[in-house]
């Protein structure tokens, strides 16, 4: 199957593109130079024969994790062989490496270490940093437990100082506290940084952090009092062992607490931390890196579909003709364009949380973090609409592959599991749309009390000069124009601000009645997380408009500029009723949306092939038979096919084990 | 013991497990017998599910042929027989992880599609399992659009024998399940050419592997296809042809016959073979769609109450997390829906079973109602359970991610119904075709079948509801249901006329108004279900 040439229908589709699909990746990238250098290290990795091996669908778990250890120590000795220091170029270098998928070391890269830089001590960092650094020592960062997820507060682990020994004892006292998923824990690392209650003198001081020994450095044994191990199979993550842990009296010197910020003097004396906003931060950060995954995890599911669609013919649209791709369909178009919009929205809205981030984080060490706050509540919604519309996204996706898109060779379904947990790591999303909502709320109620707020919540204010007349904001007329993606960006204000207020009067409403505040919430919280959906709508449809002023090649801004028309008229028709409800729009321009609707897909048509292939997906990192740049799936799938461990041999050992013997008897 | 949780919940209900359970299983005698079924197949350690999770593929195979052997010897020593009342649940029970599932399937199509003789001959080879059979339909370039099959099968007038080929690579067999390594047997649909001439899509039985050692025949290349994201247990396969030549009397010829001298005989209706194809989707409902959905909601609740997360009140211990509204939201429609999908399907086995004997008696009337309502009933079900299992799945939060939540293999094994036994757009897509025809019936004054008659009856007024406790009357929301299905109908057939009196050609037309279709379709069944 090597060495054939594109299919032709591919190649008809890319001649017709109207713009030049460079120019649309550097703007991804961030700039030609980004672009180039992002190649450059993916060859690195592409051409290095130490990095190949069997497709890993027909490996068995351990046999992935395996693969994954042996890839991910070379990785980490590479980097360093190549002077690859620049966070983002690792990212580049190890999702190479593993094809986007996790791997063994992602938490000790990922967490002990940048742990050990911000929370330890500077004696800490000589006894641990550079052994750390060498994998001598292997972390891993042991957070949740059995029956402790996204609520802290009720982690179960205990850590009790021992002044006469100067130690703490480290215990899982019940079933529900074994430490249970973090990655790496299971068989990988020597070491965790485990999050327990800290009591010292009699009283519980909260969680804190503590640097806790697992396995023999050497003979890999568990110590004594260590019980670990691998959790068991899961969705995917395959190549990860994620792993539980129980300690019984487990002692560690009072040194191994993380002790930066606070301390246990050797009598035991508990010194309190100053200030936890900085935690805020790394949240930041690690929710931009979702909302970018999830842009970058739709992409690759629609860089497959769109391909595919285009050359899968099937059935037929004008009788006598040859059967037509099924991308010519209308149904097809319309379950694969918005979300093509979609993936290149959250592109954008990554790249704006990310830069915000670096900006507020340089005036972390200034000191104004007046940002912060509004930042942090605005990324866990973010977090939590963008994972939430990707996963289903990536299930259309293949679902539009038809019956294909099930084989594990369409790739998709490992996008899939892969992506899912996203939804669920780093924050539930549901528990994160209601972060989002207190914001809302609190902004609102400051507006309603007469305050100015600012930032992506400041349509609130309006809601105070509205309020001089009788009708509430919701009624007020905006004329939209269906064709102008500012226009539309009002309406989905109009709309956020009509959720918000809307929310915060059923809230009232239930605290009129006597409730708790808790219990008035919690009656409340449907609408609630509505609202903070109707927040991100709009804050997407806000930043993808905002990214139009910014491309400076026509043909690239027609064809976003089409994108974003579709993305943002696509939200209104499958909410219809949300701005029918609010008077944002009337029932003529809602039959006017879908119309536009469907006009632009058949406008987006001729360039969908070139906008997946703008995302610049190299075939071994999209992992698809399906998905191929060269279009090449029948042949290729036939070739993937024959090496199916069932096809060992010719005739299965079933046959002589249970068939025969069957067919003997009767 | 039981969890204390979960013995509280069960103290509180308002009404009897018991009785509602025989409501499900259609009588306590129902009930009786399934659970003996179950108590019989899970107290037999080979149909042991328990380490399917530690499984590979080929483990997973293995097992599967051996609980499909196992289950002929537990059958006749429980004196379970096909037609007795514990068949249905036996499937069930297994959880469908047991190999041979095709094998019915071939054994179907030569009852329906083969002559008396071919039946005669066949059925009791298959019966004793003496073969074991397939069913090859779907190719790699070619699924749902049947006419674009393209495996030949050539007469060959001088030795009476078809020659079947696989002419390209597009044109393999692919996905047949029980191919890839059990069949010895399989029907094969090809294109039939006599003399040169094309005459359409017919079925033919071929001889893939050796009844002695299970090789491949001369001429076969056949395998599995590779791992999928569920049906570890189903060696769905691939099939190339190359000059196979089978007798003239392996073509199924109940309704299509080739004479010797070549002469090709239509005879009889074949609308009773679409019929078959219509039941399927139909019998699929209940243990691929429904059964998936109900354990999914099984789980996630029984879980939601064990789960103490947060809490609601300060001071308190930490809440369930069905005392989450959020939660609630989640979960509680997904349940709603699988007691209205459950009785949905009650009604189509009945209308089904009517329909047979109507059919039988040679009255095809029914028959687009019935071809329209299983197309959109499956679409509209499997769908909404899919989706409903992943809803239950992500509402599990970390734990519904490991495999051993059951969640994940429930899931991508219902996502596959989506797919099988016809694609749910098309399927929509069919019965849009047929509710357009009815609208215009209906507006023309002509009679059109009895579950659209409400297409003709117009009404224009406004939802009479003035308080919220006005939408608990049935009579207020199944008129808002129907309000939407009739406006989407006819606004979509108006659009179809407006682009082809403005001179659009008739298929561009449909292809321009086929999201609006899709749309009317769904709801049309959305409220009858309601």
């Amino acid at each position: 199957a090597a060495a054939m040439s594109v299919n032709a229908d591919l190649r008809r589709e890319r001649a017709a593109a109207t713009f030049q699909p460079e120019l649309l990746t550097h703007i991804l990238d961030g700039g030609p130079e980004r672009t180039r250098r992002r190649k450059e290290i993916e060859a690195l990795v592409l051409n290095d024969p130490d990095f190949q091996h069997e497709d890993l669908n027909f490996l068995s778990r351990s046999q992935r994790y395996e693969q994954a250890i042996r890839k991910s120590s070379l990785m980490v000795m590479k980097l360093r062989e190549y002077g690859i220091a620049d966070p983002e170029e690792i990212y580049w270098f190890k999702s190479f490496v593993h094809r986007g998928r996790p791997e063994p070391l992602d938490l000790h890269l990922g967490m002990f270490l940048p742990t050990l830089l911000t929370q330890a001590t500077p004696e800490q960092q000589d006894r641990f940093f550079m052994p750390a650094w060498n994998l001598e020592i292997i972390g891993t960062y042991a957070q949740t437990e059995m029956g402790h997820g996204t609520h802290l507060r009720g982690l179960e682990t205990t850590a009790t100082y021992d002044p006469s020994t100067q130690e703490f004892i480290l215990n899982s006292p019940t079933v529900t506290s074994i430490k249970w998923w973090p990655g790496g824990l299971g068989k990988t690392s020597n070491h965790a940084i485990v999050l327990a209650q800290l009591y010292t003198q009699g009283q519980c001081k909260g969680l804190h952090a503590f640097i806790v020994p697992i396995r023999q450095l050497g003979t890999h044994e568990p110590l004594p009092g260590i019980t670990v191990g691998d959790i068991g199979p899961k969705f995917g993550y395959d190549e990860m062992d994620n792993g539980y842990l129980k300690m019984d009296n487990f002692r560690i010197p009072r040194e191994n607490m993380l002790m930066k910020y606070a301390q246990v003097e050797p009598d035991g004396t508990y010194v309190k931390p100053v200030s936890d906003k900085l935690t805020y931060g790394t949240m930041v950060f690690i929710r931009s890196l979702i909302v970018g995954d999830s842009a970058r995890s739709l992409s690759r599911a629609c860089t497959i579909a769109i391909r595919y669609s285009a050359v899968r013919h099937q059935s037929e649209l004008k009788p006598g003709e040859p059967e037509p791709q099924i991308l010519d369909y209308q149904t097809q178009q319309y379950k694969l364009f918005p979300l093509l919009a979609t993936a290149y929205a959250f592109h954008f809205v990554g790249a704006y949380i990310k830069d915000t981030y670096h900006r507020i984080s340089g005036d972390i060490s200034t000191g104004d973090l007046s940002e912060l706050p509004e930042l942090h509540a605005l990324t866990a919604g973010l977090k939590a609409f963008t994972s939430w519309t990707a996963n289903a996204g990536i299930e259309e996706c293949r679902m539009a592959c038809g019956g294909h898109g099930y084989s594990r060779c369409s790739g998709i379904p490992d996008i899939y599991v892969t992506f899912t947990p996203s939804c669920t790591y780093e924050g539930e999303n549901t528990v994160m749309m209601l972060q989002t909502a207190r914001f809302l709320m609190k902004s609102y109620s400051q507006v309603t009390s007469g305050q100015q707020v600012t930032g992506m919540v400041s349509y609130l204010n309006d809601l105070s000069r509205q309020r001089i007349q009788p009708q509430h904001v919701a009624a007020r007329t905006v004329t939209v124009r269906i064709n102008d993606p500012t226009s539309l960006v009002e309406a989905y204000k109009s709309r956020a601000a009509r959720l918000v207020e809307s929310a915060a009067k059923n809230l009232q409403a239930e605290l009129n009645h006597r409730r708790s505040k808790e219990d008035a919430w919690n009656r409340t919280s449907v609408d609630l997380v509505r609202a903070s959906e109707a927040h991100c709508h709009y804050v997407i449809v806000k930043l993808f408009t905002a990214k139009l002023a910014e491309v400076a090649d026509a043909a690239v801004h027609a064809v976003l500029t089409d994108l974003c028309l579709l993305y943002a008229l696509f939200g209104i028709s499958r909410n219809t009723g949300d701005f029918l409800q609010a008077g944002i729009l009337t029932s003529a321009q809602i039959t006017q949306v879908n119309q536009r609707v469907k006009e632009l897909l058949a406008v987006i048509r001729p360039n969908a092939v070139a906008l997946v292939d703008s995302f610049d997906f190299h075939d071994v990192h999209l992992g698809s038979v399906l998905g191929r740049y060269d279009g090449n799936v029948y042949e290729n799938m036939f070739e993937w096919a024959k090496k199916s461990p069932l096809n060992k041999t010719q005739v299965h050992e079933s046959f002589h084990k249970h068939l025969k013997p069957m067919q003997a008897k009767l | 013991s039981v969890n204390p949780d979960l013995a509280s919940e069960r103290q509180t209900a308002s009404f009897s497990v018991e009785k509602l359970t025989a409501l499900l299983d259609g009588g306590t005698e129902q009930t009786r017998i399934r659970r003996a079924v179950v108590e019989a197949i899970e107290s037999d350690p080979v149909f042991s599910r328990e380490n399917q999770y530690f499984q590979t593929q080929n483990e997973r195979y293995e097992a599967a042929v051996r609980k499909a052997v196992h289950l002929q010897k537990k059958m006749h020593e429980m004196g379970w027989t096909e037609n007795g009342p514990e068949y249905k649940y036996i499937y069930r029970a297994l959880s469908g992880d047991v190999a041979f599932l095709l094998h019915r399937v071939f054994m179907r199509s030569i009852s329906v599609l083969g002559s008396d003789k071919q039946v005669a001959k066949w059925i009791p080879l298959a019966t004793q399992h003496k073969l074991i059979g397939s069913y090859a339909q779907t190719e790699l370039g070619h699924g749902t659009y049947l006419q674009g099959l393209e495996t030949t099968a050539v007469f060959d007038a001088a030795t009476q024998e078809f020659i079947l080929n696989t002419p390209k690579i597009s044109a393999m067999k692919w996905w047949p399940g029980d191919m890839g390594r059990s069949a010895t047997h399989t029907v094969v649909f090809a294109q039939l050419y006599i003399h040169g001439k094309c005459y359409g899509i017919h079925p033919f039985i071929v001889q893939i592997r050796s009844l002695q050692d299970h090789s491949l025949c001369p001429g076969i290349t056949a395998g599995d296809i590779g791992p999928k994201m569920n049906f570890e247990h189903i060696d769905n396969g691939y099939l190339l042809l190359k000059n196979v030549r089978i007798p003239r009397e392996n073509m199924l010829s109940k309704f299509c016959e080739v004479r010797p001298d070549g002469t090709y005989v239509r005879q009889g209706s074949q609308q009773i073979n679409y019929f078959t194809m219509t039941t399927v989707r139909i019998s699929l409902i209940s243990d691929e769609v429904l059964t998936p959905l109900m354990k999914a909601c099984t789980i996630a609740i029984r879980y939601s109450v064990v789960r103490r997360q947060s809490k609601l009140k300060p001071g308190e211990q930490e809440a369930k997390i069905l005392d989450y509204q959020t939660q609630q939201e989640k979960l509680l429609p997904q349940l709603a829906a699988a007691y209205a999908f459950h009785f949905i399907n009650d009604y189509l086995q009945e209308l089904f079973n009517r329909g047979y004997k109507e059919i039988q008696r040679k009255n095809f009337d029914m028959l687009p109602e019935l071809h329209a309502l299983s197309s959109g009933f499956k679409a509209v079900i499997t769908q909404h359970c899919t989706a409903g299992v992943e809803i239950c799945l992500r509402a599990c939060g970390g734990h519904g991610y490991s495999l051993l939540s059951g969640l994940p293999s429930l899931y991508t094994k219902i996502l596959a119904s989506c797919i099988y036994e016809g694609e749910n757009t098309i399927l929509l897509l069919q019965t849009a075709r047929f509710l357009i025809k009815c609208f215009m019936a209906a507006n023309a004054g002509q009679p059109v079948p009895p579950s659209v008659t409400y297409l003709a009856a117009v009404k224009h007024g406004k939802c009479p509801a003035k308080n919220k406790l006005d939408f608990l009357s049935p009579d207020i929301y199944t008129e808002a249901y129907q309000h939407v299905a009739v406006r989407l109908t006819s606004s979509t057939a108006a659009k179809l006329q407006d682009l082809i009196q403005s001179g659009v050609k008739k298929h561009d037309a449909w292809n321009q108004c086929t999201v609006q279709l899709v749309q009317a379709a769904k709801v049309s069944k959305i409220y009858l279900l309601i």
